[in-house]
């Protein structure tokens, strides 16, 4: 009842996962985000517990009023900004034109069936 | 200034009045193809990336966001500042390992995903309790801003009269939602985006002007403006205090970042695009919306500790939450403040619909339509059940908004993602990424997340035993006079998340019956190739 847009066939879909095609899509999807989700999650924390532990170290002056905890904050949306214009650039060079094949020759192979 | 309002209330109220009655037009046009389940839902999964990414800002850009943190910056400084950062990080989270995946291999909740490839009854079941129990802090924090806002812009000090003011608001939400459904809620959430973005903008502009464009001027101000004693420009001023108020700042960052991508009004806008690029897109333009969002309240905050003070602040009807509105009235007076105070009710009313109608879906495609029905019912009779409990939580959410106000805004919220982050993330990330999870791993996380969470909140200083108010006599928790708290912390989720992740993977390895590796196999090609995802529906 759920999720049967096409008629599924299971078979089809044990064979697909198998391919070497999805086999190289899946590895390239997860060596990127799962990496890239642990860095961006230590570097969060490593501020949080800085801010949290720290407060000397955070208030050190920079220049003016901005301290180094104003300036460490601002870099988490610098991060924040930059990993996302590159997962971005990433998907759409190694991950969509891989996903489209795959899904293109499931497509075919359901029609031809 | 008055000590009661501040502006001219019947100017706030005829700029409130056009803005509902523009969105209001905008809903009914809208909503004139909605036919279908996906329609009502999903939107007929129409959405651009751009546009579902500026309505995910607008879902997300909550009344917490704009008049708590703004507050916590003018008022505790940093400590404000932090919150933003972890409400922002999280989108990497969503961006990275949930959004396209989910929006793959679901149709409408996020019970779909879950009970892709595991025991559907069940899973459902306990995918909907969550998402309810989310929702419902959720609107509990949206109606609370909503009362402290009544009190500031219309001078309505009594509880009575701010009832009624709520009871209006939500059954605008109510008409909102029952007409447009998740077309039009996306359409009422895009303009209110892009007004609360320009009204930000506008102000951040006017404030760095009035210091030169010299942030480092505008920081010096509103140090000199603090409260004695009190460092704004470091860390600690709210949470450094003790080792205990350390702690619990560090589950609340915790709560904030893996909160975020187990929202579930969140996880639905996935499903009103046609594909996971779209997706994808959309979380792009979220993020970009929010973090420049996030940089002006920045602004706002130390803006409004600069020229309004933290004692003024303090001592207005709204609180802490009336930072931004009296920022707005030092700058421009009664109209720059009818038109901010006008914003921040619209983005109320709008979080509000979305909150609302994505509980409404998941009660009535899950718990109606899948688990009660099992089923067997025409998808007509599954958007009239949702229709009826639209109305149900609208009620529900006017009552508990009465009951609400006062409270901290910005902190309910916190607590809803709390409960996001330890029943929903951990059996989402799960059954994305690990093909041997099971069914009792999803229930035992999801029912071991959501019970440990509240468990503890009911426990904790945020329900009763807080410390008292020297000045009022009040303590700070939603009950006065009684004490049975022993749980430290005010936000549960430095225990309560790992204790949802941890359930998931012990329920796993003690499953005795594995689930079907051809189900997964399939999960993990649609998931990835988007295969046989439900697409846009034409008319």
């Amino acid at each position: 009842m759920e999720n049967s847009a096409p008629p599924a066939n299971q078979e089809l879909f044990v064979a697909a996962e198998q391919s070497e095609k999805f086999n190289t899509l899946k590895k390239r999807h997860r060596s990127f985000v799962l990496p890239v989700a642990v860095l961006f999650l230590v570097w969060y924390f490593v501020y949080v517990l800085l801010a949290d532990y720290a407060h000397e170290f955070m208030a050190t002056p920079v220049f003016g009023n901005v301290n180094i905890g104003l300036l460490l904050g601002l870099g988490q949306f610098v991060t924040t900004f930059a990993i996302t214009t590159w997962y971005v650039s990433y998907a759409n060079r190694r991950l969509d034109p891989l996903a489209d094949e795959i899904r293109t020759d499931l497509e075919n192979q359901e029609a031809g069936r | 200034m008055t000590p009661t309002s501040v502006g001219d209330p019947i100017l706030n109220i005829a700029i409130f009045a056009a803005f509902v009655i523009i969105t209001l037009v905008i809903v009914i046009r809208a909503s004139r193809n909605n036919k279908t389940a996906a329609d009502y839902y999903a939107a007929g999964r129409s959405f651009t990336g751009p546009q579902n990414g500026t309505a995910i800002a607008g879902d997300y850009l909550s009344a917490a966001s704009f008049l708590g943190i703004a507050g916590a910056i003018a008022v505790n400084g940093y400590d404000g500042f932090l919150y933003s950062i972890g409400f922002l990080v999280a989108w990497l989270v969503a961006l990275l390992l949930v959004a396209e995946l989910l929006r793959n291999t679901g149709k409408f909740t996020m019970a779909d995903v879950l009970s892709f490839r595991l025991k559907e009854r069940p899973v459902r079941m306990a995918a909907a309790i969550s998402t309810l129990a989310v929702c419902f802090f959720y609107l509990l924090a949206q109606m609370a801003g909503a009362g402290g806002l009544v009190a500031l812009l219309l001078g309505i000090n009594d509880k009575f009269g701010q009832g009624i003011v709520i009871a209006i608001v939500g059954a605008i939400m109510i008409v909102y939602v029952l007409v447009g459904g998740m077309k039009g809620t996306t359409w009422v959430q895009i303009v209110k985006a892009a007004l609360l973005i320009i009204g930000a903008g506008i102000m951040t502009i006017w404030v760095l002007a009035l210091f030169g464009f010299n942030l480092s001027e505008l920081l010096g101000a509103a140090q000199a403006n603090a409260p004695e004693g009190k460092d704004l420009l470091a860390p600690g001023a709210q949470y450094g205090l003790t080792d205990l108020s350390r702690i619990d700042f560090l589950s609340l960052a915790l709560a904030l970042v893996l909160g975020t991508a187990g929202l579930p009004h969140v996880l639905m806008r996935f499903y009103t695009v046609p594909t996971a690029k779209e997706a994808r897109k959309s979380v792009v333009w979220a993020i970009w919306a929010i973090g420049i969002f996030y940089l002006f309240t920045l602004v706002l905050g130390y803006g409004a500790g600069a020229l309004v003070g933290a004692d003024a602040i303090l001592a207005a009807p709204g609180g802490v939450n009336s930072a931004a509105p009296l920022l707005a009235f030092e700058l421009g007076g009664t109209v720059l403040l009818g038109i901010i105070s006008a914003v921040a009710f619209a983005t109320i009313l709008a979080v509000v619909a979305g909150l609302t109608i994505t509980a409404a879906t998941s009660f009535a495609h899950d718990i109606y339509a899948n688990v009660i029905k099992k089923g067997k019912v025409d998808p007509n009779g599954e958007v009239k059940t949702a229709r009826i409990t639209v109305v149900v939580i609208g009620i529900l959410s006017i009552l508990g908004g009465i009951l609400a106000q006062g409270q901290n805004i910005a902190f309910l919220v916190a607590l809803a993602f709390a409960i996001a982050a330890s029943a929903n993330l951990p059996t989402i990330l799960y059954s994305l990424f690990w093909k041997k999870f099971t069914t009792r791993g999803a229930l035992w996380s999801m029912y071991g997340g959501l019970g440990t969470a509240i468990f503890l909140i009911i426990f904790s200083p945020v329900v009763s035993g807080g410390a008292i108010n020297e000045a009022t006599g009040l303590s700070s928790s939603m009950l006065q006079g009684v004490d049975f708290q022993w749980f430290p912390l005010n936000n549960p989720g430095i225990i309560s998340i790992p204790v949802g992740f941890l359930l998931g993977f012990l329920g796993t390895i003690t499953s005795s019956k594995k689930e079907d590796p051809k189900i997964a196999a399939e999960m993990d090609v649609r998931s990835l190739t988007g295969y046989g995802a439900e697409g846009a529906t034409k008319h």
